[in-house]
């Protein structure tokens, strides 16, 4: 029992600490991606390649001015940040990145927790992110942050059902919630071979979750100034940043376990084939970043509810008829 | 159900994409505007008042600081009314620089047009595109004059001075590569299922209401309205290059969008033309009254440096009279009426800026609309606050 | 074992709000604080706000919530029946058949009403 305590100690820092580090350098890779796609060279200053530019940012926003605005709500207005970022960070326990390796006797899951409701902790938790941000918008009690809070807790919850929908074709062919399981069922052929039209599903509403462009209507800085943010500023806007970034680290890190056969591949160690994986889809954010312009509020909600949803349910029923025919 | 009440919400002036320091005032009721109201005069520099105290010859730089974005076209505005006033005319060639620095301001203007347009919609890569173009713009003007933004290189009766040699090359580069880049900001928009979706029949004004609001510009060609000063009153021999006005059909912001663009290829087109037919000779006219004495001229007579002397410090007069001469500049038609009583200094000064009437349009085009729509809607007008306020 | 297999996910958690407070109270204390009467209006655009940000507000989201339950309920239900699939063959297939066509009659009706309509 202490034993297993202690390696579940041991897990939790270092995939803390690692998810803390590629969050920090996403940000990184985002901007040198981007510049790249766009003409210009990203940061380069700070370091080789501007490899501490992460680093910079995170003590120059420790030491910028903390306002709390007056008018706002203070206890909520505190506690919103914190939310978004531990809902968003904590969801990535039940996310297998290895095989279990043997150390010193003790057999050791890649995988801080393997539950075998996974799926539906990781769903539940991440979208318990959406109260950070309507309180946030709230409290701020700011025109713009009210705006963009509602905004984007329309979308969440929108996006969420088609999200939500479009894995349950993935869980009717494991038969089970365990990532750990789901994973292992893709030992032979990954499951966007099986569930291409789920897993397009799963990707566009991805997206909206982790409110990325085209479907950034939360921040959006041409309309709404910063959204739900307006008000921050110091470490709790960098929090947002951090909620928002380690959000789409756990969902690309959803969409290769679910689809992408997880850390499953030949030659290369578990780790590096999960985090080339991961890593990929990341690069796929920041490239429809690049890409497309932003949705309205209206096409937005009626894409999510008028195509997506129905879609999902359409795939659920085709996984299901298919697969009674087959057996 | 609640009753629930509508939100007053400021958009401006510190806001990201109003462009400057516009203020529009909406009245919201969830996300659709009722009400919107713009408000202007954050920039306001009292221009053409200050205008009656200079001389005929330092309104010119003042006239730059109207559109910065379009500071070539501000200027041969200007000079062509005070040109009329005076009754000169420039010589060929500088007529032909002015069409050609004032088509590559139109691009440089369309173009900085298209990425902040783009980006106000949300598609982030437009903009650094068309500033890489846009910056190449830039460089040949500074090759001219001197100067980026306030270039002051247009001269009552001609130009500051002749073309540099290496200029020719240069521009014939870039009008060589340039329709390949329009083509690449066309691939990342024009057929672009969102930008169509965010653009087509937003803030759709009929070409009838375009001329009551006195539109001019792309927006008025926009709604199938065919007028273009450089056809309709041609000045500078525009008369004799050939090239098509572009109209669009629904006048929405998409249309705009689409006139802009061919626009930008057409002015290409014509600044081919006046590179492949150049004019040689002089580019001042041959008028003691108001050009200055060459400068080797000034360091070896006496005479020449008096006459020097006195129209730098005291300008010249201008006979008495009243004159009103427009442009078609990158936003629209730009004139100038200048009221003359016979001395060195203009007594009246008014100028007559596009985006000014264009936005005065803004709020029946932006009623019943989404927040997102307001954005997309001022974009596309295409107004630059400091000609706005002036 | 099921009480245990979630242990590491608490620590996670105590480590996250660890993290999150910390973070916060550190920043508070590191950074410089110079308050001016402009710095603590609320934020809009530079001019005085015209009224209250809190008043009752008409963003048709109550409909989305309502709607949202509604499906979300049905996605619930649709992830133990999923689980099991493979045991209730096509027996299962045709009762979430029904079921979910009994909740997309609601959808249609949802739909044909305009609740989806956002102009």
């Amino acid at each position: 029992m202490l034993a297993f305590v202690l390696i579940a100690i041991v897990k939790v820092l270092v995939v803390f600490t690692a998810m803390l580090l590629i969050v920090a350098y996403m940000t990184l890779m985002e901007r040198k991606v981007l510049g790249h796609m766009q003409v210009r060279f990203g940061p380069n200053r700070t370091g080789p390649f501007g490899l501490l530019q992460p680093i910079a940012d995170g003590i120059k926003l420790f030491f910028k001015e903390d306002i709390i605005v007056p008018h706002a709500n203070r206890l909520i207005y505190i506690l919103a940040p914190s939310v978004m970022v531990i809902t968003a960070l904590v969801s990535f326990a039940v996310i297998p990145f290895g095989d279990s390796v043997t150390i010193l006797g003790h057999k050791v899951d890649m995988v801080v927790a393997d539950v075998n409701v996974g799926l539906l902790y990781l769903m539940a938790i991440s979208s318990l992110g959406v109260y950070g941000l309507v309180m946030g918008g709230w409290a701020s009690n700011n025109k713009y942050s009210l705006l963009g809070a509602i905004r984007s807790s329309a979308q969440m919850i929108s996006y969420e059902l088609s999200l939500g929908l479009s894995i349950i074709g993935v869980l009717m062919i494991t038969g089970s919630l365990s990532t750990v399981k789901i994973v292992g069922a893709q030992s032979q052929v990954w499951f966007v071979v099986y569930q291409p039209l789920g897993f397009l599903i799963f990707l566009i509403s991805a997206v909206a979750e982790c409110s990325r462009t085209p479907f950034d209507l939360t921040e959006c800085e041409n309309e709404l100034v910063a959204g739900y943010q307006t008000e921050y500023s110091s470490m709790k806007f960098a929090l947002y940043y951090l909620a928002e970034y380690a959000h789409i680290l756990v969902i690309s890190s959803l969409a290769v376990t679910l689809f992408f056969g997880g850390w499953q591949g030949p030659f290369l160690p578990p780790l590096v084939w999960f985090l080339i994986k991961v890593f990929i889809f990341i690069f796929f954010f920041i490239w429809i970043r690049a890409t497309f312009p932003r949705f309205r509020y209206d096409q937005l909600m009626k894409f999510g509810w008028k195509v997506l949803f129905p879609l999902s349910l359409l795939n659920i029923m085709i996984t299901g008829i298919v697969m009674s025919v087959i057996g | 159900m609640a009753k629930t009440d509508t939100m007053i919400i400021n958009m401006g002036p510190q806001h990201p994409s109003t462009h400057g320091v516009l203020r529009v005032i909406l009245e919201l009721d969830g996300e659709v505007v009722v009400k919107a109201t713009p408000d202007i005069g954050f920039l306001h520099r009292g221009l053409e008042k200050l205008a009656e105290s200079k001389t005929y010859h330092q309104c010119i730089t003042l006239t730059d600081r109207l559109d910065y974005v379009a500071g070539m076209t501000n200027n041969l505005a200007y000079v062509l009314a005070v040109e009329k006033l005076i009754g000169i005319e420039a010589p060929p060639r500088a007529q032909a620089i002015r069409v050609l620095l004032s088509e590559l301001q139109r691009i440089a203007s369309h173009l900085f047009w298209l990425g902040t347009h783009a980006h106000d919609i949300g598609a982030m890569t437009p903009l650094f595109y068309a500033l890489r173009e846009r910056d190449e713009i830039l460089f040949m003007f500074e090759m001219v004059c001197g100067s980026r933004l306030t270039p002051s290189y247009f001269r009552v009766g001609g130009l500051a001075q002749d073309l540099p040699e290496e200029f020719e090359a240069k521009c014939r580069e870039f009008i060589r590569t340039f329709p390949s880049h329009v083509d690449e900001y066309e691939t990342l928009l024009t057929r672009n299922k969102i930008w169509m979706r965010r653009t087509q029949g937003v803030g759709a004004i009929s070409g009838e209401e375009a001329i009551n609001w006195g539109l001019s510009g792309p927006i008025l060609r926009a709604s199938n309205v065919n007028w273009d000063l450089r056809k309709a009153m041609p000045y500078c021999g525009y008369e004799s290059y050939d090239f098509i006005v572009p109209t669009g059909k629904n006048g929405d912001v998409y249309d705009r969008y689409l006139v802009r663009l061919v626009e930008m290829r057409q002015s290409n087109e014509i600044i081919r033309q006046v590179l492949d037919r150049m004019p040689g000779g002089k580019v001042l006219v041959d008028d003691p009254r108001v050009v200055y004495p060459p400068k080797a001229k000034v360091q070896e007579s006496i005479e020449a440096m008096i006459h020097h002397f006195h129209i730098a410090s005291e300008g010249f007069p201008v006979p008495r009279g009243e004159v009103y001469a427009s442009i078609e500049s990158p936003k629209g038609e730009l004139g100038f009426y200048l009221l003359s009583d016979g001395s060195n200094k203009p007594f009246r000064f008014r100028v007559r800026p596009p985006s000014f009437i264009n936005l005065s349009a803004l709020s029946t085009m932006v009623e019943g609309r989404l927040i997102a729509d307001v954005v997309a809607i001022i974009g596309s007008i295409d107004i630059v606050l400091a000609e706005v306020d002036r | 074992m099921m009480i245990t297999d979630y242990l590491p996910i608490f620590i996670f958690l105590v480590v996250a709000v660890g993290f999150a407070l910390v973070t916060i109270f550190l920043s508070s204390i590191i950074g410089k604080r110079k308050i001016t009467p402009q710095k603590m209006i609320p934020y809009e655009c530079g001019m005085d706000p015209i009224g209250q940000a809190r008043k009752p507000f008409s963003v048709k989201f109550y409909i989305i919530a309502m709607l949202f339950i509604i499906f979300d309920i049905e996605a619930v239900f649709l992830y133990p029946w999923a689980v099991i699939f493979k045991e209730l063959k096509i027996f299962g297939l045709v009762e979430m058949a029904i079921f979910i066509a009994i909740l997309l009659v609601g959808f249609v009706y949802v739909w044909k009403k305009g609740a989806l309509e956002w102009e």
